[in-house]
């Protein structure tokens, strides 16, 4: 297989999975014959028959029987249509899933997939960041994969793991971001990969953000200076570990989410780094996030709403020059 | 422990049917007494809530199921529970938050079960549970496991949450052996149905469903056992989804917090004001099925069994904050926690 896509890398996980193991099945709006609203599950209904189920627009209802087919001994994976809409069913995320084995022993190995993050038209509702809400509540595994083979590898850990993950796969990577095959091994989930390595200043990120960061680099280094980027992978468990020894290395750090900036992310890192690698900091840490409001529509106002290349690499220069 | 009733099992003659509920709704009477007793006493941790007039409806439920069916109850419920299998040991160590329990100190009160014997913890966000049965009922499906059904238990007040239309649409759909269960007894905390719901009664919502619905006078064990038992068999022999209506009155407060001053004096002088386990009781020497001097043996040796039970549990662990797992997911390997 050559120039397979990062959503092509998602569909073809969960044909891996469905074939290796009787316990998978899918569930979620318009998965079945449809193939769903991005074709991520596309013939999967037809070559895995009563396997992948078109449900109601339920989500509440989607992840409550996806923790009881759990209970079970299934390894459900439930759809969500867009992130956004994931909202409807996070009681039964936040609050059934994620507490039965603490409060019970009995594990809940379920992965809701989450279609995420900005795509140009997308606006208020089909656009939304949600990894810090879910990573905020104990008992959750939330992964946002940055390339292609990561799509791949970390979905199927995702199915295999003992606990439900939010599976974050951000929507305007699925068409823009190619591999030529399938990685046949992976970085285990939980750890955090270098994308670029760099002396001069780390940049923590993750999903849709590692490629603004990494073009914001390439334009960084025509001025001499050398970045180095941190893709999480997973948020949470979090790779502080990585995140400290690449600060260690270079002085000084900037976080870029494409979420919002309250409680987020951004700020569990710098809060970490703070705290644990005060005096490895040259300078007083930075983030960039996007804008508090809504995600707007309109392209341009949307372009000004996320961090992209430039705005990292305006970031960064503000931060090297210190 | 989860256990096989004690030797009370139903037998074919009404007589026997009726009696072995009966004396789950005694149990779970004098087991409901005894927290709120423990509960003045200061001896329990947060709230204490009671079923009391409910114990008809919830032992006719418990005992229409098997022990390999799929028992979802709720906060009412403990002698559904008790029939079904729970034993009064596992209910004392949740309520008194021991070490021992099923729930081990991490949850307490009605928040208890046992997920693998099919006995599921509620969370408290009312109508969770009934997709969550629904989950098991089509994992079932998926290992062609037949025979089986579910059952799930809400008030009338939760009747009004997303999620309970969510499920009973989903279970529709999916034509799942789901017997769904509502109590209503005229008040949710302190709101009384005319605020809840506007249809003239709730069981017309079955029919939007597209679901077989049943009302039942839940202050009548006999109609109970006949009503749920019925609907149980019909889910069990592949009648889809079964919505159960049962009428009655909440002869508590919410909790034992309050004092339920605002039900109503027509409501509690109707016949749904009626104590079921005086009815029952009634009718039991009416029949002249035992005399009153059995009875009276009966109450003496549960109440015997409840004290033993709580003296025991009264001198196990309390769960220990230094040796505690302090861990909330399953893979070892991935727990982090962060304290800094
Ligand atoms: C989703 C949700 N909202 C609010 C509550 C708080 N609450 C607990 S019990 C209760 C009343 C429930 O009334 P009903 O469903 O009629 O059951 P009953 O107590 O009468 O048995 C409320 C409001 C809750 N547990 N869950
Ligand atoms: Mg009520």
């Amino acid at each position: 297989m050559s120039n397979i896509t990062y959503l092509e890398a998602i569909r073809e996980a969960q044909a891996h999975a469905l074939r290796d193991d009787p316990r998978v099945f899918i569930y979620g709006q318009d998965v079945g014959a449809f193939g769903g609203a991005f074709k991520a599950t596309k013939n999967l209904a037809k070559e895995f028959p009563g396997r992948v189920m078109d449900s109601p627009i339920s989500e509440d209802a989607m992840v409550g029987m996806a923790v009881g087919a759990a209970i079970e001994g299934m390894r459900p994976i439930i759809e969500m249509q867009f992130a956004d809409f994931s909202t409807v069913g996070f009681n039964q995320i936040v609050n059934q899933a994620a507490t039965l084995f603490w409060r019970t022993n009995v594990s809940c190995p379920i992965t809701v997939r989450l279609p995420f993050g900005g795509t140009s038209g997308g606006g208020p509702f089909h656009s939304q960041c949600l990894e810090a809400i879910y990573a905020h509540y104990p008992g959750l595994i939330v992964l946002t994969p940055a390339t292609v083979e990561d799509a791949y590898s970390m979905l199927l850990e995702a199915v295999a793991i003992d606990d439900p993950v939010v599976f974050c796969e951000h929507k305007f990577l699925y068409y823009h971001l190619k591999a030529d095959k399938l990685p046949s091994e992976a970085l285990p989930i939980g750890k955090a990969r270098i994308a670029r390595e760099g002396r001069d200043l780390t940049i923590v990120t993750y999903s849709a953000m590692v490629h603004e960061a990494l073009a914001a680099a390439v334009e960084l280094s025509a001025d001499g200076w050398e970045v180095e980027i941190v893709d999480l992978r997973s948020i949470k468990p979090l790779d502080t570990d990585t995140v400290m020894a690449s600060v260690a290395r270079t002085g000084k750090l900037l976080c870029v989410g494409e979420a919002w900036p309250w409680g987020g992310v951004t700020a569990e890192i710098i809060a970490r780094v703070s705290c644990e690698g005060y005096g490895l900091l040259d300078a007083a840490p930075q983030r960039l996030n996007a804008k508090d409001t809504p995600v707007p529509y309109h392209p341009n106002l949307w372009a000004a709403h996320r961090p992209t290349a430039r705005s990292i690499a305006a970031a960064a220069r503000n931060l090297l020059n210190q | 422990m989860f256990q096989t009733a004690p030797e009370i099992s139903l037998g074919e003659a009404v007589s026997d049917s009726h009696l072995a509920a009966y004396r789950f709704m005694l149990r779970a009477r004098l087991l409901d007494d005894k927290f709120a007793a423990l509960y003045r006493a200061g001896k329990i941790h947060g709230g204490v809530f009671l079923g009391r007039g409910q114990e008809a409806l919830s032992a006719s439920l418990g005992l229409a199921l098997n022990k390999t069916d799929v028992f979802a109850p709720l906060i009412r419920d403990a002698a559904g529970r008790l029939a079904f299998g729970e034993s009064i040991l596992d209910a004392v160590r949740t309520y008194m938050g021991s070490s021992l329990g099923p729930m081990r100190g991490r949850d307490g009160n009605v928040h208890r079960g046992r997920p693998k014997d099919g006995y599921l913890p509620m969370i408290s966000h009312l109508g969770a549970m009934i997709s969550v049965v629904n989950g098991i009922l089509i994992a079932r499906r998926f290992k062609k496991i037949t025979g089986t059904v579910g059952a799930a238990c809400l008030g009338d007040g939760a009747t009004s949450t997303g999620a309970f239309h969510e499920a009973m649409n989903q279970a529709a759909v999916e034509k799942l052996p789901l017997v769904m269960v509502v109590a209503d007894n005229q008040y949710a905390y302190s709101t009384p149905t005319a605020s809840q719901f506007a249809c003239a009664d709730l069981a017309d919502k079955g029919i939007g469903y597209g679901i077989a619905t049943h009302s039942v006078d839940a202050t009548d064990l006999t109609a109970c056992l006949k009503i749920v038992g019925g609907a149980v068999t019909q889910a069990r022999n592949g009648g889809g989804p079964q919505l159960i209506i049962a009428k009655l009155l909440r002869l508590c407060g919410h909790g034992e917090h309050d004092d339920a001053h605002y039900i109503v004096p027509e409501l509690k002088n109707s016949t749904l004001g009626r104590d079921c386990l005086k009815v029952a009781e009634e009718t039991i020497l009416r029949q002249n099925w035992v005399d009153a001097a059995q009875l009276a043996v009966w109450r003496s040796n549960i109440i015997q069994e409840i004290e033993e039970a709580v003296a025991q549990v009264q001198r196990e662990p309390a769960p220990d904050p230094f040796t505690e797992e302090w861990r909330a997911i399953a893979s070892e390997h991935l727990s982090e926690t962060h304290n800094a």
